[in-house]
């Protein structure tokens, strides 16, 4: 098709010098289509980044899909089996389905001598397997591996605030700390995790062998801690329920055993629905009003150029050639204000401010999403179409011998 | 065969609150390759409208209009559109240049309705026609700041950067004084020669209907022969 391919040319050709010729006006038009295009796909944008960090953040809080909780109390004599026991049982019927990933997970807390004195520090007492299971970040040093259980200082992987506290020395020098417990034990710094949030205290954490060493085993046994499962998600539900029972029986009568899921896939909804709304409702908005705008602009010039389009005419441009010349100056226009608000957009989202504030301790920074860049250029495509359908139809009626006639 | 042909055509236009304004009647005319011919005729004796009709920008209220062998009223719009690029170039009184396009871009413009060659090497193409017109020089300039004898030079190169089979010329001159009027028909006259093209010129000047073969005079809607031949170009 030959015809075909110079007529599109031809139109965008002639769309385009229109567009020069009137470029102040068109210009000053197109700035709100860019600004509205560069608020659509920025939301867009941040909104897929902004879902990375949650989800790494809920993976780092809830462990990854589908892990599973299982703790177990015995609700009649109110005091809890030693966790070793528990733990047998626990560990027995994950075998039997083949769970290879598993972590004991007790939060507490421990004081810690600091050089400005003793303090308090939130401990996390888990399992090698923890690591993997909740994606923990470690910037500097590694995450414990099963032989650090045998230690006979024990290891910890604390947070950047926690090397704050301790003076900001660094890892490389094999920093210890002093943990105050049922005996007093000195434990080195292995690993290094960034904080959560600006402002976070202390943080720890510490495998449970370790822990027990430090604490003593009625001081695991009190905090009950749970066990933590990564199942494949298909297979989440009917496991928990094959895992209660299994564990209720091999733990006796009156032992009450709960299997929960509760990593972040388990709930859905996504928590930044209504911003996105919010902000994608108001840039539509401003995206309708440059094309009005744009509208205004094309009928005028479209009305000062009857003469021009039917001399065009007498040089043997058809109907729907004036059409769809008058139709692309508004897609060709907004197109390009498209790409510059796309442009604009993937240069906010990818800022060191922004993502720095959105991305906090995001390890797999997502790259621009292709969605809102296709999205962005889409919405320009629709409104400049949308704008440049009045001025064509008009430009259509256009009567040649009346036009030429002077 | 003729280039195109007029059979009996009638042009009448409704009034809203009188009878129709009848502005040709019974028109024949035949337009043969290579010819060239002039048309005189008072104001408002239709040869405007006479003139659209030829360039197929007016359709006769009756009678036939044979391009080729064709009759054009069983042409779709658009493929009507696409011969008259093709085979007509129009040139009028009051230029119609483009305005904020350079004299290059406006000869340009009729190539944009090309395909094939004439379409991707339109530049090229509009460069050498401005050139053949004398304007070689002043291809990026913008047609305000020409002459109006410059201006109308760019229009011929327009009308005929496609070698269009017939040229339709509604008073070239009338906007120009006699002299430059003169220069600027003796150029369309030759260039149209040149390219073996038709030239349809109608005119109030005797000097410039004596440059055609063929003479014509519409009155009152009535197209009569007023001699061929070079006798009047004494
Ligand atoms: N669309 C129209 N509606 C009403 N009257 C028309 C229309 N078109 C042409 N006329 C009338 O028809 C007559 C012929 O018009 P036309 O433009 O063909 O004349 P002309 O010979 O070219 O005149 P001039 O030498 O002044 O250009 C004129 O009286 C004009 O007013
Ligand atoms: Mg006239």
């Amino acid at each position: 098709m030959r015809n075909a391919a110079t007529g599109f040319v031809g139109a965008v050709v002639e769309a385009w010098a229109e567009l020069r010729i009137h470029r102040t006006r068109v210009l000053l038009s197109l700035v709100g289509v860019a600004v509205a295009v560069c608020a659509i796909t920025s939301v867009v944008g941040l909104g897929a980044v902004a879902e990375q960090a949650q989800r790494e953040f809920s993976e780092r809080g809830g462990g990854r899909p589908a892990t599973l909780t299982i703790s177990s109390f015995a609700p009649d004599t109110g005091m809890p089996a030693p966790y070793a026991e528990t733990r047998d049982a626990y560990a027995e019927a994950l075998d039997r389905y083949g769970v290879t990933y598993s972590s004991t997970v007790l939060y507490t807390g421990i004081r810690a001598q600091f050089p400005d004195g003793v303090r308090d520090v939130s401990l996390t007492v888990v399992d090698a397997d923890y690591g993997t299971m909740h994606r923990v970040p470690v910037e500097q040093g590694r995450w414990f591996a099963d032989a650090d259980a045998a230690r006979l200082a024990p290891a910890l992987v604390v947070n950047e605030a926690f090397l704050v506290a301790l003076g900001g020395v660094e890892l490389a020098a094999n920093p210890t700390v002093s943990l105050v417990g049922a005996q007093d034990t000195t434990a080195v710094v292995t690993g290094v995790v960034p904080d959560n949030y600006p402002e976070e205290g202390p943080t720890a954490y510490i495998l449970l062998d370790a822990y027990e060493r430090v604490a003593g085993p009625e001081e695991v046994a009190l905090g009950q801690p749970s066990l933590e499962a990564w199942v494949p998600p298909e297979i989440s539900d009917e496991l928990s329920e094959r895992l209660r029972t299994d564990i209720a029986s091999a733990l006796g009568d009156g032992v009450e055993v709960s299997v929960n899921r509760n990593d972040f896939a388990a709930f859905g909804e996504d928590p930044f629905l209504p911003i996105k709304l919010l902000v994608g409702g108001v840039a539509a908005l401003v995206l309708l009003l440059g094309a009005l705008g744009l509208v205004n602009i094309s009928l005028v010039t479209v009305r000062q150029r009857i003469r021009e389009i039917g001399v065009r005419r007498s040089f043997g441009a058809t109907t729907g050639r004036v059409f769809f010349a008058v139709l692309m100056e508004s897609v060709v226009a907004t197109m390009a204000a498209g790409v510059v608000g796309v442009l604009a957009a993937v240069a906010i989202v990818k800022s060191p401010f922004v993502t720095d504030a959105l991305g906090q301790g995001v390890v797999d920074l997502p790259p621009f999403p292709l969605d809102a860049a296709i999205l962005g250029l889409a919405a320009s495509l629709f409104v400049g179409a949308l704008a440049g359908l009045l001025p064509a139809i008009v430009a259509v009626r256009v009567k040649v011998i009346d036009a030429i006639r002077y | 065969m003729s280039l195109v042909r007029l059979e009996g055509v009638t042009r009448t236009i409704p009034l809203p609150d009188a009878p129709p304004l009848t502005i040709l009647t019974g028109v024949d005319l035949e337009v043969n390759a290579g010819d060239h011919i002039s048309i005189v005729g008072r104001s408002g004796s239709g040869k405007s409208t006479l003139l659209n009709i030829l360039g197929l920008l007016d359709a006769p209220t009756t009678g036939r209009i044979l391009l080729g062998d064709t009759d054009v009223s069983t042409l779709s719009s658009a493929a009507r559109d696409r011969a008259r690029g093709r085979d007509i170039g129009f040139i009028f009184q009051q230029f119609n240049l483009l305005s904020g396009r350079s004299a290059l871009e406006n000869v340009m413009t009729p190539l944009l309705y090309a395909s094939g060659r004439q379409f991707w090497r339109r530049s090229a193409i509009a460069a050498e026609m401005l050139d053949r017109v004398g304007l070689g020089h002043r291809l990026s300039t913008m047609p305000e700041k020409l002459s109006g004898g410059e201006q109308q030079r760019v229009a011929i190169a327009r009308a005929l950067v496609r070698s269009p089979r017939i040229i339709l010329a509604d008073e070239p001159t009338g906007a120009l004084d006699v002299e430059t009027g003169e220069t600027v028909m003796g150029l369309l006259d030759e260039v149209a020669r040149t390219a073996g093209s038709a030239l349809v010129t109608i005119t109030h000047d005797p000097h410039v209907a004596a440059l055609a073969e063929r003479h014509y005079r519409l009155d009152r809607g009535v197209l009569i022969t007023t001699g061929a031949g070079a006798e009047v170009s004494a």
